[in-house]
């Protein structure tokens, strides 16, 4: 696990124990380029103790395959919940778009006023279409949806007023300059109040919020239960290889020495665990794509699963080593040092 | 070199191995340890080691008061110290350079270093020849000896073995006590625990005779 074949012919200095090289340091260039080598071979050791690791892996290619393949799917399900709310985001953000600005009139203003004013507004930039409800209108609207129907018969007159429903122009419109409209629509005449109708659109961003959430937690939990395969699995490998650990004890290993080719064991789990997640999560949209893009089609929309980014996968990637640097230093921590010379 | 002085190493099961033993072995000397197994030849040589810490009394190997060495700073102060099992424990997954080589490489010598003092380590031990093989395909005696090559690459200048030759018949066990011999004669302060007594008294060097952990008898051969 130490060594490996090429290691004969690997670089590697220390300061320990080297009578004959502390010799040759006696001159102070000598030092320089021992300093220098020293920590080039301290980088080739760790490159060597990593390939070493990898190998072992590689050498039980089934067994490891099992112990990725339980990390991949863990993590699949959280970075899966993580893309669909990505894409949900996204599909929202088009939804946006369709925001309508409800324009109540002050009471006294007359119909013909009223589409005097319509007109004026429907001039504007960002105004793709301005509908005028009447007062009459919006009454039986309400005496049709609210039930209140006979109670409001008995009104003298319609307490409602005129309502302009301003469609923003959808090629431009992001929130921002919905809202500016509404502050200039809020601030004509005879406007009583300008209300942006977003109440769905906050629903479904709460509703959103809410699976981020639950898609954090699963992280959470699943990032713990990575944590604690990873660990189990290494301190399988350490208990398999008590022998060895104490022979090299012995000899004058130091507990890093020992630690190091566990550790990189647990990078390679996490690694590994993050390429295979990553790929199944690319099968699913894959799989998927077809249905969304039947089911967008049936809605007259333009909309394309869109998968993990470059950004998402390095990180997925990094967070998956870091996980089993983690759970291999958990699991070492524990069990190494109960392995002594006895 | 190793001085004991009034040493006693009380297990936590308050069994007592070794009780007020004082001993001194001088740098260059070659001295058996002998004694009925559970006399305390083993727990003497863990103390050596670093393996266990005495109950009371003070331990010191060339002139360090082992008390004051804190564990993080045991494994380097092994390295001082070449020794040699009874079952050899060699690592069975690689060759028998790759063995000889692990303490050059914990220490992290240059790697012409291991490659010269590995070659010259099985060459004493009359292994050149077999280097790249495993140890399964090696004889007994021939797996002791590269227990003894990996225990000498380092240059220690304590060597401590444990029933080098318990395993092996009379011939090769002397042919393995001779090895130490060689070892001594350059310098290497040895000390052997066996119990193979009608060999360790044809090699005519000092004989620490222990029992219930207490030293009945030093003597020379």
């Amino acid at each position: 696990m130490w060594l490996s074949k090429e290691r004969r012919e690997q670089q590697k200095a220390h300061p320990h124990n080297q009578p004959e090289r502390r010799k040759s340091e006696k001159g102070a260039s000598h030092g320089a380029v021992a300093r220098h080598s020293r920590v080039k071979s301290y980088f080739e050791h760790h490159t060597q103790v990593a390939k070493e690791s990898l190998r072992r892996l590689l050498a039980a290619p089934l067994s490891s395959l099992m112990t990725w393949l339980v990390i991949a799917i863990a993590l699949t399900l959280p970075v899966g919940l993580f893309v669909f709310l990505q894409n949900a985001q996204q599909l929202s953000q088009e939804w946006d778009d369709a925001a309508q600005i409800s324009v109540y009139l002050e009471q006294q203003l007359n119909e013909k006023q009223a589409r005097k004013m319509a007109l004026h507004v429907e001039g504007w930039d960002a105004v793709q279409q301005v509908r005028y409800i009447s007062p009459e209108e919006a009454l039986e609207d309400f005496k049709r949806s609210s039930g209140f129907g006979d109670a409001l018969q008995y009104l003298k007159e319609n307490p409602l007023p005129a309502v302009l429903v301003v469609s923003p122009r959808t090629d431009s419109a992001n929130l921002q300059t919905t809202q500016k409209l509404l502050e200039e629509l809020q601030a004509l005449p005879d406007v009583e109040q300008a209300q942006l109708d977003l109440q769905w659109v906050d629903r479904l961003f709460r509703i959103m919020a809410l699976g981020q959430r639950m898609a954090l937690m699963l992280g959470l939990l699943l990032g713990v239960a990575v944590l604690l395969v990873i660990g189990n699995t290494v301190r399988l490998a350490i208990e398999s290889r008590r022998a060895e650990i104490v022979v090299v004890k012995l000899v004058g290993a130091t507990d890093a020495f020992v630690r190091r080719p566990f550790l990189y064991m647990g990078v390679w789990y996490g690694l590994g665990g993050g390429l295979l997640a990553w790929l199944m999560v690319n099968l699913v949209i894959f799989w998927l794509s077809g249905s969304v893009a039947e089911l967008v089609a049936a809605y007259d929309g333009d909309f394309g699963l869109s998968g993990l980014g470059f950004l998402a996968t390095l990180s997925l990637w990094l967070s998956s080593a870091l996980l089993g640097l983690l759970g291999a230093w958990l699991a070492v921590g524990r069990h190494l040092s109960k392995i002594e010379p006895k | 070199m190793i001085n004991f002085e009034q040493v006693t190493k009380r297990y936590q099961d308050g069994y007592e191995a070794l009780n007020e033993l004082s001993f001194h072995v001088t740098q260059g000397e070659m001295a058996f340890l002998t004694g009925h197994s559970g006399a305390g030849k083993s727990t003497l040589l863990k103390l050596i080691m670093l393996m266990e810490r005495s109950t009371r009394g003070k331990v010191t190997v060339s002139g360090r008061d082992l008390s004051d060495i804190k564990r993080r700073k045991v494994p380097y102060y092994r390295r001082n110290i070449g020794l040699v099992f009874q079952d050899h424990q060699l690592l069975f997954d690689r060759s028998v350079f790759d063995n000889v080589a692990l303490p050059l490489i914990i220490s992290g010598a240059q790697p012409r270093e291991i490659g010269r003092r590995v070659r010259a380590a099985l060459d004493k031990v009359g292994l050149l020849s077999k280097e790249k093989l495993l140890p399964l395909a090696l004889s007994g005696g021939e797996q002791q000896r590269v227990g003894i090559a990996r225990a000498v690459v380092n240059k220690p200048a304590l060597l401590l073995a444990d029933e080098p030759t318990g395993n092996l018949d009379p011939e090769l066990s002397a042919e393995i006590m001779r090895l130490f011999e060689q070892f001594n004669q350059v310098g290497v302060t040895v000390m052997i625990a066996s119990h193979d007594l009608s060999l360790i008294a044809r090699m005519r060097h000092r004989i620490l005779t222990l029992q219930q952990g207490r030293l009945i008898s030093d003597a020379t051969a």
